[in-house]
């Protein structure tokens, strides 16, 4: 029992020293960086109004909304979007390396337009509520991509109005000028709801289209006047130095568990190994990206991680100071321990579940990060450090109660 | 390693505690009311400048010298080469010529490639959903914690909450500090944090509470500020150990961020040692007087009447 105890311990230990040096390389090469801290593609456009149109400050505050939608829409993480002068917009794509990939990305216009087969505009793309890529299997025996759209209630109407008078004949629908799909109308059809077909070889391509569709159509047709490729946001130069700054710091962070709370501290340092590992590895499976404002959830949910710790400790303290043996000090700290743990992580999960459902952009990403490292360190706090403190209390050498509380006295 | 005990009569001296709170919080309000928040080139917009080199030039350089030029920190992004994206506050044409005269002599042949006024990145609309998206969060967290303690809690915990924000907020007013999009990132983290703080001391109360009732509330309330606090002291020093050295060590691009998490982790060790005891007391006292106020005295009457 207790040599099995002491077997557990080593063998635990291995495992993390492994996993930590097995995963140093996969994170560093896969980790996806944001704009600030990796830089990206920078792409100029000029908007190009239609004839006798000019281009207002809303329109072009329109375009920044419908350009930050797209975006996020297709998962590239926190844009810089901004106006510049009077009718340009610079857009900053974190991760892209190669700019003519960021173009690809935002720089299809996107306008829908379903037209009569006189060649007349009945619907746009601003009729639009909605749109989703579904696979349609019902019909024929060939996984169909589509597009399903819903209209608002304007769109709906027209959309009536449109399959009303042109049952038996064509519809074109047409995208940038693309005739991408031409379906014959065989009823009118009043619900609302369409549906592109045909176009799609992959399901991702449908998926793509209908994200630019969600993320709205442009007011305006628009160029592309520049391309770039861009530093990190903070400078290179300073990225580095914090860097270097932030290891020392939990070097020194790790000096003071240890002097402070001697055996158990150093059970701390590990599991806050343990505790990076998961968000790190989690964070890297989910492909999300790491900004600055992700290395602030970073940084709190790994105070929340060493404050476990500590709770977990200093009641553990109290419990010997009332005079238990050692192996029921551990339980009741850890028991009394519990419930405020579980009280504070909860309260901040919740409020970080919010921000993640309803903010947007940097919001969103320090939600993202503090989340998973909430939930990685209420688990490494229930199990592992736990688990550890068991199983050395069960070492002979391991378990003088001076190496938990100090002086009793 | 010495066992610290802690005796302090916290609730006691509540009023000294909500004055050097408020001595902090009224002036920086009236700052920020009066003359607002120095808001960065993320919120208000300013000039772009993109210049290359036939030479190599250090991004610290250029940085360095756009600094002699400005008030806010600009932001200086170095792409392929030596190739300078410089964003910066709104320029005078004169200032903004002198600018580019000083930086090309930092390398062979400066080509201004792009010059003129952009918009702001933080646009209303993110601020806006901010604002919602926190509203939400905290409604959802006075019923959590109404659910788990007393609605008195949850109060308590907000005005701690509020507390935390209104130091860091005041701070930056009151020292001019540049307040740019990284500013969200602070205000989010305080905000878990002091909720953190503030939950660990109600559970010790209601610990308390439960197992030692015989003592008074204030009483009670202080025993487990003194308990806590080796905690709360501990939990602090090892935030401090690492956001210290990222200031101090750390890149200058990530400084004012850093500082502000700091103000933050030292508002939210003041609130809640300081202040959730006490306001948790005070309700506690309204709460009771305004009972002791309404049914009792009639029963007293009617019980003694009868007898």
């Amino acid at each position: 029992m207790r040599n099995q105890s002491g077997i557990k311990l080593v063998v635990t230990l291995l495992v993390i020293a492994a996993a930590l040096v097995l995963s140093i390389q996969p994170l560093v090469k896969n980790t996806n960086l944001g704009l600030d801290l990796q830089g990206g593609a920078e792409v100029v456009l000029q908007a190009v109004p239609d004839d006798g149109t000019t281009v207002t400050a809303e329109d072009m505050q329109q375009l920044v909304t419908v350009m930050n939608n797209r975006v996020n829409e297709l998962g590239v993480s926190e844009p810089i979007i901004q106006v510049e002068g009077n009718d340009r917009l610079i857009v900053e794509l974190a991760g892209v390396d190669n700019p003519e990939k960021a173009i690809e990305i935002i720089g299809k216009t996107a306008q829908l337009e379903f037209r009569d087969p006189n060649g007349n505009v009945l619907l746009t793309g601003a009729d639009l509520e909605d749109a989703s890529a579904v696979i349609d299997n019902s019909e024929t025996s060939d996984k169909m991509n589509q597009v399903s759209l819903t209209f608002n209630s304007e769109g709906a109407k027209k959309f009536f109005d449109a399959t009303s008078r042109f049952v038996g004949q064509i519809i074109y629908i047409y995208l940038d000028d693309e005739v991408i799909s031409s379906p014959m109308v065989n009823e009118p059809i009043p619900s609302g709801q369409a549906s592109i077909s045909g176009g799609f070889k992959t399901y991702e391509e449908a998926a793509n289209l209908a994200a630019l569709l969600r993320g709205g159509s442009l007011p305006f047709n628009i160029d592309v006047l520049s391309k770039n490729t861009v530093g990190p946001t903070l400078g290179a130069d300073s990225l580095s130095a914090s860097l270097q700054a932030a290891l020392l710091g939990f070097i020194l962070l790790f000096a003071f568990m240890i002097l402070y709370y001697r055996l158990p501290g150093c059970w701390a340092c590990v599991s806050l190994v343990v505790y990076a590992l998961i968000l790190l590895w989690v964070l890297n499976l989910l492909n999300a990206t790491l900004t600055l404002t992700s290395i602030a959830g970073f940084i709190l949910s790994a105070g929340m991680a060493v404050d476990s710790n500590i709770i977990i400790y200093e009641r553990i303290r109290e419990e010997l100071r009332k005079g238990k043996s050692l192996k029921a000090g551990i339980e009741s700290g850890f028991k009394r321990a519990f419930t405020t743990i579980l009280d504070s992580n909860l309260t901040t999960l919740i409020a970080s579940i919010v921000l993640y459902y309803f903010g947007t952009g940097t919001v969103k990403g320090f939600a993202l990060t503090l989340s998973i490292g909430l939930i990685a360190s209420l688990f490494t706090a229930i199990t592992f450090t736990k688990a550890m403190l068991r199983w050395m209390s069960d070492v002979d050498f391991l378990s003088d109660k001076r190496l938990y509380a100090g002086n009793l006295q | 390693m010495k066992h610290r005990e802690f005796h302090f009569d916290i609730v006691g001296k509540r009023k000294i505690w909500y004055i050097i709170a408020l001595a902090v919080i009224i002036p920086g309000l009236l700052i920020c009311i009066f003359s607002g928040l120095n808001l960065g080139i993320d919120f208000t917009g300013g000039n772009i400048l993109e210049v290359s080199y036939q030479s190599d030039v250090n991004l610290a350089d250029v940085r360095d010298t756009v600094g002699k030029f400005v008030d806010q920190t600009p932001a200086v992004n170095q792409g392929e080469g030596s190739q300078f994206l410089i964003k910066t506050e709104e320029m005078e044409e004169n200032e903004s010529q002198a600018l580019r005269d000083a930086l090309s002599q930092l390398g062979q042949d400066m080509t201004v490639l792009r010059s003129g006024r952009i918009g702001p990145v933080i646009g209303s609309e993110l601020l806006s959903n901010a604002r919602w998206a926190l509203l939400l969060a905290a409604i959802l967290m006075l019923a959590y914690i109404t659910f788990r303690f007393r609605f008195h809690n949850a109060i308590t915990a907000i005005v701690a909450l509020l507390h935390d924000v209104m130091i860091i907020i005041s701070i930056f007013a009151i020292f001019r500090i540049e307040v740019d999009s990284a500013f969200i990132a602070i205000i989010l983290t305080i905000l878990g944090y002091s909720i953190n703080n503030t939950i660990v001391i109600f559970d010790r109360i209601r610990e308390n509470d439960k197992y030692g009732g015989q003592k008074n509330f204030p009483e009670l309330v202080n025993l487990s500020i003194n308990q806590t606090l080796n905690r709360t002291i501990n939990t602090s020093i090892a935030v401090l150990i690492l956001l210290l050295c990222m200031l101090f060590l750390g890149g200058v691009t990530t400084r004012t961020f850093i500082f502000g998490l700091t103000i933050g982790i030292v508002a939210g060790f003041y609130s809640s040692v300081f202040l959730v005891g006490p306001i948790l007391v005070e309700l506690h006292n309204h709460s009771k007087s305004a009972a002791k106020k309404k049914p009792v005295p009639v029963k007293n009457k009617v019980a003694k009447n009868s007898k």
